[in-house]
């Protein structure tokens, strides 16, 4: 059983059998980020706004189990207010002083902590897929850099659905049609219209809006450090600018006597 | 590495060097009492890069190695606490992540420019076959390191090489479950990759000094190809070479920061953001760009492919051929010194191997788009005569060429043409 599932792999990889799988899709249409560039930046306004999004809808599916809640501080959220937002979840206690883990037969539950990761909208893989016809709705902590070109991916996925498949395209049950989606069957139904969320900041609520401010919001899960990178790059490509100018009058000076 | 003493006043100097003349040591090795010919180009700076590619290799990967950890539940994990937890972890790794490409990049540059210049032929045989295995060493320990993140294709590249060896006739099986010490890719794998990986680089380092020991008995080639007649063809290390390195040293480093800072995830593969899953196969498995060529080598040879079923047939399987093709591939290049068998160096004087040369640039560039591409037409035909070529180069057009071709006539030595050039302007 072992060798088959190896000479499938083998196969596979070295394309000596008939692989070819969903080249099918058309590229993502490229946006113009506040965040790509080398001066990008994260607006916080935007991060807030995407949070919002992640919060109110995303996160009834999609965990973030590499952001803990205190990473919020970065969108301008104080103390109090990551507390407030942690607490809002629950996660398991652990055993109390005498040892005992469960309370009237549940385990027993302590509200997060801002120290605490996203918690999970599933218990696990299991509920998660029963929920979903069958399909794990993936982490969304890195999904902006594990697809190419991730943010136009991922708005391009987003704002990809169509109501009705094309002609002659078979939908199997439970399934949405996406341009972008590889094979175009995804068992997310849209989850972003128009009016999904109401903005606090008076921004239209439209659905191209929504997506964009989703979408920065999942490019900062996955590359928190960006800001940061990117102001110490320029300055130091500033300084070897400089290091380099200097090296190269001392190698001038230095075999200036040889010629 | 002999070489004049030298003199010290400073007493606790003094002291030190008549018991361990290691200042004399270094002095002789890149100091004012290295002599190097003074016609040296700028690439000759790729041999100091490598060096200082490697060094930032070991420290950054000694500073990873303090936060990772070696477990298939932890390993993708570690490395995300890394990035994000770990005080400037997300520039300690992308300096290590990056820095492997650049390692190959300068690698490379130094090895083509080896060949242009002819500077595997005698007397730096030997320098040229420990070069390539450096070059071996290096591949084995890029890819023990790209498996350690432990993403999707971390776990499947390791999965399709390491079966690779299932091709050796009656005992590849028993390789293959061996190197894996299991029934699959698993945790024993990624331990023992994590020990290796770490060992390696040392090992490295033993090689390259022992290049060096091997370049500094009869010195660096120099562009024209001609050998070193006297004290007026050389300048000392220091300070000449040593301002130039630095000066091609800052260049060096604002292409790699560029990279680091600015796209940091340039060189990689989306996928290895995802955590490895044993149950789901990527679309598209895809090895790191530096070993993509070697990866077309290993893919061309199918059951279709005429030269194969011609040749190869009779005595293995297309999957076998395809790895002794791929290992050949590299290992062809230890043979140049004596494939080649003109006495002139530079290919300065030599304009038909310049124009192969740069067919046979331009062929590894195919093969490396090829090593990328999905296994479909036109792709797989393209990469079958790829391949050929690239054997026919080393074992075909060098020997040939080499033999046959009219020559220039080089300069009677370095400091001739140096002061005709200068007298020129
Ligand atoms: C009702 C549950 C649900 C909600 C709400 C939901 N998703 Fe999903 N999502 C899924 C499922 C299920 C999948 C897996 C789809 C598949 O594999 O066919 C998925 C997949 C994805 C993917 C992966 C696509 C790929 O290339 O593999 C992304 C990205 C994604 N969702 C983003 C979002 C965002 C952003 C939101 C909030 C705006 C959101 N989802 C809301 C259920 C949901
Ligand atoms: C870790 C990798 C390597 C390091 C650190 C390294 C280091 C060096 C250094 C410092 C020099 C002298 C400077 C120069 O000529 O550029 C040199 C010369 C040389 N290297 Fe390497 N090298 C490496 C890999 C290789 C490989 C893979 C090859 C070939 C297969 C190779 C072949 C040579 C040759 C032929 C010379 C002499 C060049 C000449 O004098 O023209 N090296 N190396």
């Amino acid at each position: 059983m072992n060798k088959i599932v190896l000479t499938a792999v083998m196969a596979f990889a070295l394309g000596t059998g008939a692989a070819q799988a969903a080249s099918n899709v058309p590229t993502p249409a490229a946006q113009k980020w506040g965040f790509s560039g080398i001066v990008g930046h994260f607006d916080q306004p935007t991060l807030r706004r995407g949070f919002q999004i992640y919060r109110e809808v995303c996160s009834g599916c999609h965990g973030l189990r590499l952001v803990a809640y205190r990473n919020l501080k970065d969108l301008g959220f104080t103390g109090d207010e990551v507390k407030e937002i942690a607490a809002e979840h629950e996660v398991f206690a652990g055993p109390d002083e005498e040892g005992e883990v469960l309370v009237e037969g549940d385990l027993r539950m302590r509200p997060a902590r801002p120290t605490d990761k996203f918690v999970n909208p599933f218990a696990n893989e299991e509920a998660a897929r029963s929920s979903n016809v069958g399909a794990l709705p993936p982490d969304l902590s890195l999904m902006a850099k594990a697809r190419k070109k991730g943010p136009d991916y991922l708005y391009a996925l987003l704002t990809g659905y169509h109501e009705e498949p094309p002609e002659g395209f078979e939908l199997s049950d439970g399934m949405y049609y996406n341009d972008y989606f590889p094979g175009h069957q995804v068992a997310m139904a849209p989850p972003l219209a128009d009016e999904m969320v109401e903005y606090e900041d008076g921004t239209p609520a439209t659905l191209t809006q929504h997506a964009r401010d989703v979408v920065t919001f999942l490019a900062w899960t996955a590359s928190p450090e960006l800001q940061d990178r990117k102001r110490m790059g320029i300055k130091t490509l500033l300084f070897l600018l400089v290091l380099t100018g200097m090296m190269y009058a001392l190698k001038r000076k230095i075999w200036s006597d040889l010629h | 590495m002999s070489g004049s003493k030298i003199e010290f006043k400073n007493p606790v100097l003094k002291w030190v060097e008549y018991r361990l003349p290691i200042f004399s040591f270094i002095d002789s090795s890149v100091g004012s009492g290295y002599p190097t010919p003074r016609n040296l180009s700028y690439w000759w700076n790729f041999g100091s890069l490598a060096g200082i590619v490697l060094a930032i290799m070991v420290v950054t990967g000694i500073v990873l190695a303090m936060h990772y950890t070696p477990h298939v539940d932890y390993a993708f994990l570690s490395v995300e606490r890394i990035m994000r937890d770990v005080n400037y972890g997300w520039l300690i790794r992308y300096l290590h992540v990056n820095g492997g490409s650049m390692f190959f990049i300068v690698v490379y540059i130094h090895m083509f420019r080896g060949m242009f210049f002819g500077s595997y032929k005698e007397p730096r045989e030997l320098l040229w076959i420990i070069g390539v295995f450096i070059i071996l060493a290096m591949m084995a320990t890029a890819f023990m390191g790209y498996v350690l993140p432990w993403g999707q294709m971390s776990f499947w590249g390791a999965t399709v090489i390491t079966n690779l060896f299932s091709a050796v006739p009656f005992v590849g099986e028993g390789i293959v479950q061996w190197l894996w010490g299991g029934f699959s890719v698993d945790n024993p794998t990624l331990n023992r990759f994590f020990s290796l990986h770490y060992l390696l680089p040392f090992v490295i380092f033993a090689l390259v000094f022992v290049h060096l020991w091997a370049l500094h008995e009869h010195k660096s080639n120099n562009p024209l190809g001609i050998d070193i007649k006297g004290p007026q063809d050389t300048i000392p290390f220091h300070p000449y070479y040593t301002v130039k390195d630095l000066y091609g040293l800052g260049w060096f480093m604002m292409f790699y920061l560029f990279f680091v800072f600015f796209a940091p995830d340039f060189f990689g593969e989306p996928d290895n953001y995802i955590e490895a899953n044993p149950l789901v196969t990527p679309l598209h498995i895809v090895p790191e760009w530096y070993f993509l060529p070697f990866y077309a080598v290993l893919r061309a040879f199918t059951d279709e492919f005429w030269f194969f079923s011609w040749f190869m047939s009779w005595v293995m399987d297309a999957k076998l051929a395809g790895v002794v093709a791929m290992f050949a591939s590299v290992l062809i290049i230890a043979l140049l010194p004596w494939l080649d068998g003109n006495k002139v160096r530079s290919m300065r004087f030599r304009p038909l191997s310049w124009m192969f040369f740069l067919i046979f640039i331009a062929d590894c560039i195919l093969l490396g788009y090829i090593g990328a591409m999905t296994a479909e037409e036109p792709y797989v035909t393209i990469g079958q005569w790829a391949t050929l070529y690239y054997f026919a180069h080393f074992l075909v057009i060098v020997p040939l060429v080499s033999r046959l071709e009219k020559t220039g006539q080089p300069p009677e030595s370095i400091a001739a043409a140096v002061t005709k050039k200068t007298e020129e302007v």
